[in-house]
């Protein structure tokens, strides 16, 4: 996963990667929880698969489908790749993977790869850019490269400065670093 | 609700010989109107009720006292377990003398003291009102001190220190809107009970009346003017905050909103105007200036208060009036004892609901996203830049999260 | 076996804006009141305080103040020869769930419709004649008129503290507002918000095109305000986080925030949360409801009596109910008879990008609210000329961005790809000079003969109930007007300097995967003819004397225009007509 959410969101000189931006501990705390298992969606059957405007109907929760895609992946770079895991590709590597499987190229017999890997497009920036009480965002590093503040609350100071740079740090639910005293 | 049984106790009680309750009649409709607007004035439904229980006066409500707790009593019609087989004599001596029936002392969380100031015909007014409850079938065990307090023969010594009866005499120097005003307070309103600072023993320190008390976990701030809390407050915002529960500066909650929701928003504007008046005319000292807190301190804690305090109390601390307390002008900011002020950031605050101000917003509890530090950061912060109050320590806050986690009330 | 409560006067079914507004309207006419919510009980500094209600993932992406598909869903298919299919997750429409219902998250886009909405089809025929319209529409004129609902528009806004410029005040034009809305009585409670930048550029470059901008109508206070009932709410902070969200600050109008505080001082009102009703109940004559039938936490089944039933559920879960207890005749597509499940309709959005010069423009998009922006009506309703474009109906246009939430809001250019170090560059060049309103094209959607909701086959939910089937796609006449609206609407992006602008037009099939708001209406309509409409001009059922169905279910078609205003004067309309006429002389209002 941590190889993964570093390609999908690379690190570069100004701004961390997903690895490093714990997009990979983000998602590993949402697949253990209600989104992870479908909790409070309808998952009475029959399920049948219909057209793309129906959305989604299959079975799979998002725990088993990333599951089965990471197994599955890990499987077709060891066949291909003369047994190396994913993790194990050089970066370009790993880029010319993921491009096939968004394409439709490569397909894996046990699960969708391209329904992975829309999961994959979906959960890794909201690893980066979610508050990161959920686990990832760490140290608001998605927000910083943005300039979004986060959770604060009032603005009425700002609506009417136009065309200039908001200039206070971004604060999660979990605080700012300015909420300790420094000692003196 | 009254019913066929109400009536009925009523008739047999007339019938105990109790003599002299036979002037103006159970019945007398204007007793009872009288009565009940003065049982609302005493507040008597603030103990003796327990909320939400459907039975008023019914008793058995947990009083908190610095000595230990105390359960009101049943004062509905029953012969049994409350008082209907009481004479208006009894109850009399309850209420204005501190006597229980069998002649023992009351514990002064019946603030007889108070109520001394009240005319027998008053009382005798509240008892009709009182006569006209649902009965409520239930023995409440009062004493709940522990030893040797539980001795209520201990209260000699108390009654002789502090206990003053007498009715209120008026000042004929002062108008007479003034006189009522200080007849409210000082008689069945018993502001004192609350405001005013105790001595080790639990009783009024009179040289410093209703310069504020920490009680239930309350902040009962100083409510006097000349140079204290409510110096900027005109006759007028203490009137609407005792009618509404809310005014342009604050809002009551907690016990407040208690008495506000059972007691003042009931008087009528021409009483509540008379407290204010009197309240206006009760000159207290300025705060005492404190030490500078830590400047880090305050450099955290008003980040905390751009970030999640401003939203609702401006980052001017102005507030929304009648919404979002003023923080400049609200009380128990100012306050030296700050149990308020984290009791409010700890667990959050329901301010009251009148039917003048129904709104009731609520501050949201913050105990949660703050570890001690932060919130004697933002506490100090507010104090003061505020209020020009003394800082809060994190091993304060902690204090205060220990005592309010086994908090009932 | 049911077990049966003490009956009350009135038994409300879902206390969300409707239910609120008539619980209160009957209980201060002194009627015992009763309302059943399905959902939890919600409060501001409880449920969405502002320590945590900005909070992305959980609120907008986790859906969490939403009803829970499991609870109870829908099944969708574009045409009536396909299989319909679960929804097991939400997309297109997010249904409200809990105390205070949409008024929760909406929002707070405040609008009045067009006079000439309400008779669309008496008016579109008689400006382009009866064969402009498609033979397969099915329009209707409602049975009220604005002048009708006018006092109750002004009611709902003064109720809601709404901010706004008008644009007409009897008849007189006002410079700044509407000049095509309908003629109000008076101002607006409140002065619009501050815009921020890209609404006043927006506004700039509209004007020099010869439109005439205005500031949106908004339910997000622009200062303190008390309504009559004696509530109070709180000035918007411009917190970017409303739609989807609760208000931390009581600055947005909401049931809880503008009528609950004075209602549940009301003795003779009491409501039941976390208790959903499974039927309207009928008597042997099935002419007169006897109340409801409601499942609470425990799963125990209870039957409320009433003298009156209210059924104020939203749209789609009222069409369900009504076919569910078997009042009125469900309608028949292929038949083309029947009223239960006819003119159903969404709404027609899309949206434009633009990207200008991050060296010159700093468009700070997370300052801002729910009904923030600046809009045009010159293309709404029939404020222009169809007959050069060939479709009827148009929608207002306008730069509502509401937020700048990150997961939501990482603009890029087309071409961009999807993910890597491009991806990345691209977000954080964009974010802060890019222009993203949303639903900036606010369109109508007019009814057809094969858009409709009925009972499905084959899916139930967890009473085992069957769960209510849409049949809904997209027609020629809303496409054409779509891509008319937006390509105006780009323009004007182009004329306020952007250096690119996309289009994202809508386009058929209608996609159930995509939001384009919770504007679900139709399906229990009002009009004057009960063979084709479910209630009449007061929303009085037909079938039912003593039922009334609250809701934009009654629309026989959406204008161009957020339904809620009008949902809500619908309301105060009905409710007056209950307590002047109804209740002196309880029994059917109209004799059609």
């Amino acid at each position: 996963m941590e190889a993964i959410v570093d390609r999908i969101i690379p690190p570069d000189a100004e701004t961390p990667g997903g690895k490093d931006a714990r997009c990979a501990v983000f998602i590993d705390r949402q697949l253990k929880g209600p989104y992870g298992s479908a909790s409070g969606l309808y998952r009475l059957g029959p399920f049948m698969k219909g057209t793309k405007e129906q959305g989604p109907q299959s079975p799979l929760t998002p725990a088993e489908l990333y599951r089965k895609g990471l197994a599955a992946l890990d499987q077709y770079c060891k066949a291909k790749e003369a047994g190396k895991t994913f993790e194990q590709l050089s970066a370009d590597q790993q880029d010319d993977t993921l491009k096939r499987i968004e394409s439709g190229e490569i397909k894996f017999d046990s699960v969708d790869a391209q329904g992975f890997f829309s999961a994959l497009l979906k959960d890794v920036p909201e690893g980066f850019f979610s508050d990161p009480i959920h686990g990832g965002n760490r140290d608001m590093v998605g927000w910083k490269m943005i300039g979004f503040p986060g959770i604060r609350y009032d603005y009425r100071d700002w609506i009417g400065r136009h065309n200039e740079r908001y200039p206070y740090p971004p604060v999660s639910i979990a605080g700012r670093a300015d909420w300790t005293p420094h000692k003196s | 609700m009254r019913s066929a049984l109400t009536i009925a106790a009523a008739l047999l009680a007339l019938g105990a010989g109790t003599g002299s309750c036979l002037s103006g009649g159970l019945q007398d409709y204007a007793a009872v109107e009288r009565g009940r607007y003065l049982a609302a004035a005493a507040d008597c439904g603030s103990c003796h009720t327990v909320p939400g229980s459907g039975h008023p006066f019914g008793g058995g409500r947990p009083i908190e006292t610095p000595f230990g707790i105390l359960a009101a009593p049943n004062i509905t019609p029953d012969r049994q377990t409350g008082i209907g087989a009481w004479t208006d004599d009894e109850f009399d001596a309850a209420v204005r003398h501190g006597r229980s029936r069998n002649g023992a002392r009351l514990y002064p969380a019946m603030p007889f003291p108070y109520y001394s100031r009240m005319s027998r015909d008053e009382v005798k007014d509240i008892r009709a009102y009182l006569n006209t409850i649902e009965p409520v079938h239930n023995a409440v065990r009062v004493n709940r001190l522990p030893f040797p307090l539980d001795l209520r023969a201990s209260m000699i010594v108390w009654d002789a220190l502090y206990f003053r009866p007498g009715e209120f005499h008026p000042d004929a120097s002062k108008s007479k809107e003034w006189n009522r005003g200080a007849y409210l307070v000082q008689g069945p309103e018993h502001c004192g009970a609350c405001h005013t600072p105790k001595t080790f023993l639990g009783g009024d320190e009179s040289s410093e009346p209703l310069q504020g008390y920490v009680l239930q976990g309350w902040t009962a701030p100083d409510i006097t003017s000349g140079e204290g809390p409510l110096r900027d407050w005109s006759i007028e915002d203490v009137a609407t905050y005792l009618k509404a529960g809310h005014n342009r500066n604050a809002a009551a909650t907690g016990q407040m909103a208690e008495v506000v929701e059972l007691s003042t928003s009931k008087l009528s504007d021409s009483d509540l105007k008379a407290i204010a008046s009197y309240l206006k005319d009760v000159s207290g000292p300025a705060q005492a200036s404190s030490s500078p807190p830590d400047k880090n301190v305050l450099t955290a804690g008003a980040a905390i208060y751009q970030d999640l305090c401003s939203a609702c109390h401006r980052q001017d601390g102005k507030g929304v009036p009648n919404m979002f307390p003023n923080l400049a002008e609200a009380a128990t900011v100012k306050a030296k004892d700050p149990t308020t002020v984290l009791r409010v950031i700890l667990q959050g605050a329901q301010t009251v609901s009148t039917d003048r101000e129904p709104t009731g917003p609520a501050m949201p509890a913050f105990g949660w996203q703050l570890d001690d530090a932060k919130v004697a950061a933002v506490a100090t912060y507010v104090r003061d830049h505020f209020g020009k109050a003394p800082a809060v320590s994190a091993s304060e806050v902690g204090k205060a999260r220990t005592a309010e986690a086994t908090r009932t009330n | 076996m049911s077990r049966k409560l003490p009956a009350r006067d009135v038994v409300i079914i879902g206390l969300g804006w409707t239910g609120s507004i008539l619980a209160y309207e009957l209980a201060d006419a002194g009627l015992d009141v009763i309302a059943i919510e399905r959902g939890p009980w919600r409060n501001t500094a409880t449920d969405y305080p502002p320590g945590y209600a900005a909070d992305e993932l959980r609120y907008r992406i986790r859906h969490e103040l939403f009803l829970r598909p499991e609870q109870t869903t829908f099944t969708f298919r574009n045409k009536m020869n396909q299989t319909a299919l679960p929804i097991r997750s939400w997309g297109a429409f997010m249904p409200p769930n809990g105390v205070g219902g949409g008024g929760v998250h909406w929002n707070a886009e405040t609008w009045r419709f067009l006079p000439s909405d309400f008779v669309a089809r008496t008016h579109l025929t008689q400006r382009y004649g009866a064969g402009f319209l498609p033979e397969d529409m099915t329009i209707q004129d409602w049975g009220v008129t604005y002048d009708d609902l006018e006092p109750h528009y002004d009611r709902f806004e003064y109720l809601c503290g709404t901010s706004g410029q008008a644009g007409n005040v009897k008849g007189k034009i006002v410079d700044g507002g509407n000049p095509f809305e309908g003629p109000r009585s008076r101002d607006y409670p409140n002065p619009a918000q501050q815009q921020p930048f890209g609404a006043t550029l927006f506004a700039k470059a509209a004007r020099e095109l010869g439109y005439k901008p205005f500031p949106q109508p908004s339910g997000n206070m622009s200062r303190p305000y008390q309504n009559p009932l004696g509530v109070r709410l709180g000035p918007c902070t411009y917190c970017g986080f409303c739609e989807w969200f609760g208000c931390g600050n009581y600055s947005k109008a909401s049931p809880q925030t503008t009528i609950l505080p004075a209602l549940l001082r009301k003795s003779n009102f009491s409501a039941r949360d976390n208790s959903e009703v499974t039927r309207i109940n009928l008597d042997a004559s099935r002419k007169h409801a006897t109340g409801v039938t409601f499942v609470d936490s425990d799963g125990t089944e209870w039957e409320q009596p009433a003298d009156l039933v209210i059924l104020a559920a939203y749209t789609i879960f009222n069409v369900q109910l009504l076919l569910l207890s078997n009042i009125g005749k469900p309608y028949d597509p292929k038949a083309n008879s029947g009223v239960i499940g006819r003119n159903f309709t969404h709404q027609t959005i899309s949206d434009v990008t633009s990207f200008f010069d991050p060296a010159k423009f700093i468009f700070n998009p997370f300052i801002a609210s729910g009904a923030i922006g600046t809009c045009i009506d010159e293309f709404n309703g029939d404020n222009f000329d169809h007959g050069p474009h060939g479709f009827v109906g148009g929608g207002y246009m306008g730069q509502v961005q509401t937020n700048g939430r990150p997961i939501e809001t990482a603009p890029v250019p087309p071409g961009t790809p999807l993910w890597g170090a491009q991806w990345k560059k691209a977000v954080k060049e964009n974010y802060q000079s890019a222009l993203k309103p949303g639903t900036g094209v606010h369109g109508s959607m007019y009814s057809y003969r094969d858009v409709y909701v009925d009972l499905d086959p084959t899916y139930k939910d967890r009473f085992d109930r069957p769960l209510a089937r849409m049949t809904i796609d997209f027609h020629d006449n809303e496409i054409k007007q779509n891509k008319f609206l937006t390509d105006k609407f780009a323009e004007i992006f182009q004329a306020m300097g952007a250096k690119q602008v996309v289009k994202q037009y809508r386009k058929a099939p209608y996609d159930i995967t995509k939001y384009q708001t919770t504007h679900l209406c139709g399906g229990a309509i009002m009009g004057t003819d009960p063979s084709t409409s479910a209630l009449n001009r007061y929303l009085q059922s037909w079938d039912v004397p003593n039922l009334f169905v609250m809701g934009a279910s009654a629309f026989p078609q959406n204008a161009g225009y957020n339904p809620t205003g009008t949902v809500a004067a619908l309301a105060y309309w009905a409710a007056e007509a209950i307590r002047d006429k109804y209740l002196k002389n309880p029994g059917q209002l109209i004799n059609a």
